[in-house]
């Protein structure tokens, strides 16, 4: 149960997309949702998400996974549809009682579905190829410009590499005191939400305790070994921007060159 | 044959079962543990102790077999199984990690709270709980989290004897505490076994306080039972439990070596206390041939 919240897991493999450089992806991945955007209709959309199909065999990872990062959020997908069909206005094509569904409203529904599921599945592939180190590493590295206006760049990057090797810490720490709860007849499925709510108590406070109790012990450790910041600290692992990085780069380019190309002299059908 | 009070048949459990990381916790586990008896239960790190002991009151639910709890088939009726973790008490590794409450007093009544006793009840259960841990009266209005480790322990293990457990196992109880502390939750264990007639198992990498504790040893290798029996009837199997990698009791150890060189002493020696009967038998046994 719990094991269902890691959205965007690693996925361990060897194919050219986990092979690139996370500043690369970073950027391709922030350009290709800008380009989900600009792209405005059923056609140029379509070629959006055969980018990110290609990406995906690329990767060679299974297509289950796909699937796996849609489904928790297939109701904001089922929402937004129902939204836009019924409440956008327009010529209607369908009339009854006090329904009216207009052609827009329904062609509206599919491009934002079309949208988020690329969207979503897009994101999720960089987290699927990239181990959050590298991610975080990514980004401290990409926002390093940003140290020049007194942002602790090097800082919220360790907190995020820290937050994220924890998680699986704090759920094993989770399941245990859970397990140990339920050994003294805590009941933990029966009941309305708020006595659903309190039985969470005996869960939580152990592991607020715990967790401070790790950090202070992590803090330590981290001076024992002289962590001072990140003023003149090298890297085992340096980032090198390789051939790879420029065809992907290049890829995407290509995907904007289209859509754009679609957007103006594209056929005049679905488009908003 | 004295009564049965935990009988376990062709117990098996999997983790993550049809997925690459599958992994056979316990397989195939066949036990009958009598009704106050005092179980050692040894083993290395993951050869599925603190699996097993998940199964006995009902934590996790098994992969295949059967888990009988005084005669009585545990997961028969899936929403009674509260009834049995109050009957088979569990005192997990560490188990001072799970305080929660303002007052140890509170805490201790976490359990008692859940079985539904009445004020008055939990009240008695509380105190004879903090009793036997050896926690004053002064103590049960403190906040648990202001005690020391051993102190928080002692509180934790209350929590589970004042719900006043048919059968209660722990998990190596005395892991991380110096001398003085193993020795004072040790000798609470003993005390409430004697005083309850409440049937232990005891999860423990010592096998110097398993001989000195237990009536009964059960070894568990490889996710199954290499050994199940009294304690003197385990230990003497010294030449098997070292090809697994196990200890005997130090002295135990000394006096295998000492019958291989042929002399004359008893072949299951397992506590100091015994060892020194033994030797002066030896020593009279040898003055008189002398003489």
């Amino acid at each position: 149960m719990l094991k269902d919240i890691t959205f965007g897991q690693y996925f361990p493999g060897d194919s050219i997309i986990h092979k690139l450089d996370p500043r690369m992806k970073l950027i391709l991945i922030i350009a290709y949702i800008v380009l989900l955007f600009v792209a405005d209709g059923l056609f140029s959309l379509l070629i959006g998400a055969s980018m990110v199909v290609v990406f995906y065999a690329l990767s060679k990872l299974p297509w289950k996974l796909v699937i796996k990062c849609i489904k928790p959020i297939m109701p904001i997908i089922l929402f937004t549809a129902v939204l836009n069909i019924f409440f956008v206005e327009g010529d209607p094509i369908f009339e009854w009682w006090i329904i009216s569904i207009s052609g827009k409203g329904v062609l509206t529904a599919v491009l934002m579905c079309i949208r988020i599921i690329c969207l979503i599945a897009g994101s999720s592939l960089l987290t699927y190829t990239t181990t959050p180190i590298a991610l975080t590493d990514g980004l401290e590295r990409l926002m390093k410009p940003l140290q020049k206006i007194k942002v602790p760049v090097h800082e919220l990057s360790m907190m995020m590499t820290i937050a994220l090797r924890f998680i699986p810490t704090l759920i094993d720490e989770t399941q245990k005191i859970m397990a140990a709860q339920k050994a003294r007849g805590a009941d933990m499925e029966s009941g309305n939400v708020i006595e659903k709510a309190k039985a969470l108590i005996p869960i939580l406070i152990p592991l607020f305790v715990s967790a401070f109790r790790r950090a202070d012990e992590l803090a330590l450790a981290m001076e024992c070994r002289c962590y001072h910041g990140g003023e003149g600290r090298t890297r085992m692992k340096q980032l090198k921007l390789t051939a790879k990085d420029w065809a992907a780069a290049l890829f995407v380019l290509c995907g904007y060159a289209a859509v754009i190309l679609m957007n103006v002299y594209g056929p005049e059908v679905f488009r908003l | 044959m004295a009564e049965s009070i935990i009988k376990t048949e062709g117990l098996s459990y999997v983790y993550s079962a049809g997925t690459p990381y599958e992994h056979r916790a316990i397989d195939d586990i066949n036990i009958d543990i009598e009704k106050g008896s005092f179980v050692g239960l040894i083993g290395h790190t993951g050869s599925g102790k603190s699996t097993l002991i998940q199964h006995l009151n009902g934590l996790i639910k098994p992969t295949a077999g059967k888990v009988y709890v005084g005669g009585e088939d545990i997961w028969e009726n899936p929403k009674d199984i509260r009834k049995f973790r109050f009957k088979v008490g569990l005192v997990f590794q560490y188990p001072e990690h799970q305080l929660f409450e303002e007052t140890v007093y509170k805490d201790i009544a976490f359990g008692p709270k859940n079985m539904g006793l009445s004020e008055n009840d939990i009240n008695r259960r509380v105190r004879e709980a903090a009793k036997h841990t050896g926690l004053t009266e002064e103590y049960l209005e403190k906040s648990p989290f202001e005690l020391s480790g051993g102190e928080k322990r002692r509180v934790a293990i209350a929590g589970v004897l004042a719900m006043q457990p048919e059968v209660l196992i722990l998990d190596e109880p005395t892991a991380g505490l110096d001398p003085k502390g193993r020795e004072f939750i040790l000798s609470e264990i003993k005390t409430y076994h004697e005083r309850t007639g409440a049937t232990i198992i005891l999860v423990s990498h010592s096998m110097e306080d398993v001989a000195r504790f237990a009536s009964h040893v059960l070894i568990m290798n490889h996710s199954k039972v290499a050994m199940y029996g009294e304690t003197r009837e385990v230990f003497k199997r010294v030449d098997e439990l070292c090809e697994m990698g196990l200890e005997v009791p130090q002295i135990s150890r000394v006096f295998a070596k000492l019958r291989e060189k042929g002399i004359d002493v008893p072949e299951s020696v397992l506590t100091v206390a015994e060892a020194k009967e033994a030797v002066l038998k030896l020593l009279e046994k040898g003055g008189e041939a002398n003489a």
